[in-house]
């Protein structure tokens, strides 16, 4: 698809999201913006979620295919890598959190060059995008968990720990929140990346820049809220406790950028199972990770095998022995001795 | 459907997680902080109104301490009249109940200013 094309379609589509979100400001409309909306978006993502893993947890795996980054375990003097070529359950618990926790497969990322002098290619690494996706994936965890203010009463003591670090800078009031910048940063950098390498540009499509667009414009709205543009966080916190407690009141006049804050939210929610946004649910069932590397001690057995008939030697000559004695052709056991046996 | 202990697991412990907001308040009444307005001077005004003050009084404190310290300005020409900017004289003068006016909502949305490391609360309250 042409690049302009994938582009403008989705910057279209979330600027349309956010005219609608701000119609949420509209006091008749409340109850749907501030109650229907949010609880039918995380009906749909739990659903959609549930969907989505039993749907992959129902996929056989045919053959083992794990990735070795490292030794298989073999004879006892050549040094195993338990944790990159894992043989056992525990090993391979630590390769996919050390994959999950820290992206380890991305930071094995490698770029082609020429070489300065002459047409020589080499391969180096590069962690660019490996620093881009964790710094994005750990600032959007610390925004969510400190957001987890205004849903639990009394606030959690983590809540409020991660606050103190987030904002050690203590610059401005209120407090400046490092993640928030971080999670904008990162995202733009995905952003501008995918705009700048023309292979990427080539290959991505409005499903790839629609989630950074919806998540750029969260992250971004939030921002705007907190340190701008303020709105009553008091309210904000009586409407998502009323939530929580399946009270439907919306108390009055949150500013419009919350319910603009608060529609893309709900958008992200209901799209996440059904974009590429689920890898956070199908990296647990990749069999390349998710696999012992111990296809020298076991065998895989590929689910599809449907059980076949099967005609042994044995049997064969079981059943043709007299005709195999007459024809002359040798005989495992003769034919008297099955005679004296039977 | 393959490993369904380990599947079933997996989502019963993802959709509790998730929907902790959700059960973790099952019971609890919410109530919405009422920050009291200190008797002596209900009835009037704050140094801007109301709904102002609500939502931008940190980003006003800011300013004042700001045009203090740097511009050594101390008068503030508000919505409602002339005020000292002075987080213990006005403010506080005025609210001079922390405990039942700031910190009421402060504690709802889990702030905790460390302005009372060095400011006092109030002018009768030296040692707060
Ligand atoms: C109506 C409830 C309410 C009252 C009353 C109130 N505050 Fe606040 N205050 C807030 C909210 C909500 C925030 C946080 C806004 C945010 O996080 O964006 C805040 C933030 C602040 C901050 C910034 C703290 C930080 O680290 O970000 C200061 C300073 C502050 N208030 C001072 C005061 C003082 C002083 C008083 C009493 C004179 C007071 N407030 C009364 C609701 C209130
Ligand atoms: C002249 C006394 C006075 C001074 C000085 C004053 N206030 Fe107020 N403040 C009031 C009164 C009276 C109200 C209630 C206004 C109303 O109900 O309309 C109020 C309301 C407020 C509210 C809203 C409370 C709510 O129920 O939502 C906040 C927040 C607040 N003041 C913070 C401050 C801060 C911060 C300062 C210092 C910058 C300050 N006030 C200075 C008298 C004062
Ligand atoms: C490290 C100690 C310290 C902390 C913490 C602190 N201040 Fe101050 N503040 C000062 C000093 C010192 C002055 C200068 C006093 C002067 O010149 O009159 C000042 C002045 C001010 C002034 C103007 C003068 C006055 O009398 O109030 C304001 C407003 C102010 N601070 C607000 C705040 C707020 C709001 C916070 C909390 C977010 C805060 N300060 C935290 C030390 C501190
Ligand atoms: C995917 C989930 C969400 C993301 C990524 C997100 C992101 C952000 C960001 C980056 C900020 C800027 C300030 C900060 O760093 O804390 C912010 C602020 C804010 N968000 Fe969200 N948000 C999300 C969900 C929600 C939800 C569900 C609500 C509704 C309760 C909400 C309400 C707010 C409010 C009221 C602020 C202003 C906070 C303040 O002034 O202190 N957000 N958000």
């Amino acid at each position: 698809m042409n690049f302009w094309v994938s582009l403008i379609s989705a910057g279209v589509v979330v600027t349309v999201l956010i005219a609608i979100g701000a119609l949420g400001a509209v006091p008749a409309l409340q109850v749907i913006f501030g109650v229907a909306v949010p609880i039918l978006a995380v009906l749909i993502f739990l659903a959609g979620i549930i969907w989505r893993v039993v749907q992959y947890a129902r996929r056989p795996v045919p053959f083992a295919i794990p990735t070795t980054c490292g030794q298989q375990k073999t004879l006892p003097w050549i040094k195993h890598n338990p944790v990159e070529s894992p043989n056992s359950t525990a090993g391979v618990v630590a390769r996919m959190a050390l994959e999950i926790l820290t992206f380890r497969s991305l930071f094995r990322n490698t770029a082609m060059s020429l070489g300065e002098d002459g047409p020589k290619i080499t391969y180096g690494s590069t962690q660019w995008l490996w620093l881009g996706a964790i710094v994005f994936h750990y600032a959007f965890l610390t925004v969510v968990i400190r957001h987890m203010r205004f849903f639990t009463e009394p606030v959690w003591g983590l809540v409020h720990l991660i606050e103190t670090f987030d904002g050690f800078l203590e610059v401005g009031l209120p407090g400046l929140m490092l993640s928030g910048f971080a999670l904008l940063a990162a995202g733009g950098y995905l952003l501008l990346r995918r705009l700048a390498i023309p292979q990427l540009r080539y290959i991505s499509l409005p499903n790839d820049y629609f989630p950074l667009f919806l998540i750029l414009s969260i992250a971004a709205s939030g921002i705007l809220m907190r340190y701008f543009v303020k709105v009553d966080i008091v309210a904000v916190k009586e409407l998502a406790m009323n939530i929580a407690n399946f009270k439907f009141a919306v108390p009055e006049g949150i500013g419009v950028l919350f319910w603009i804050h608060l529609f893309l939210v709900c958008v992200l929610l209901a799209y996440f199972p059904f974009s590429k946004l689920i890898h956070s649910g199908g990296v647990f069932f990749s069999p390349t990770r998710n696999m012992a590397t111990n296809t020298r001690e076991y065998r895989h057995i590929n689910p599809w095998n449907y059980p076949v008939k099967i005609h042994t030697y044995e049997a064969y000559e079981d059943e043709f022995r007299e005709k195999m004695v007459e024809a002359g052709l040798p005989v495992d056991k003769p034919l008297d001795e099955e005679a004296t046996a039977q | 459907m393959y490993d369904k202990g380990k599947v079933i697991t997996g989502i019963v412990l993802f959709v509790i997680v998730f929907t902790f907001p959700f059960w973790i308040n099952v019971g609890k009444a919410n109530i919405a902080p009422e920050p009291k307005i200190n008797p002596e001077v209900a009835g009037k005004v704050c140094v801007e109104d109301k709904a102002f003050m609500k939502a931008n009084h940190m980003q006003l404190l800011d300013e004042w301490r700001d045009s203090v310290v740097r511009d050594g300005n101390r008068t503030y020409m508000g919505g409602t009249g002339r005020y000292e900017m002075s987080l213990t004289n006005s403010c506080m003068g005025c609210h001079n109940n922390k405990a039942q006016f700031c910190d009421s909502c402060h504690n709802y949305v889990s702030l905790t200013p460390n302005c009372w490391n060095c400011h006092i609360e109030s002018k009768e309250n030296t040692n707060g």
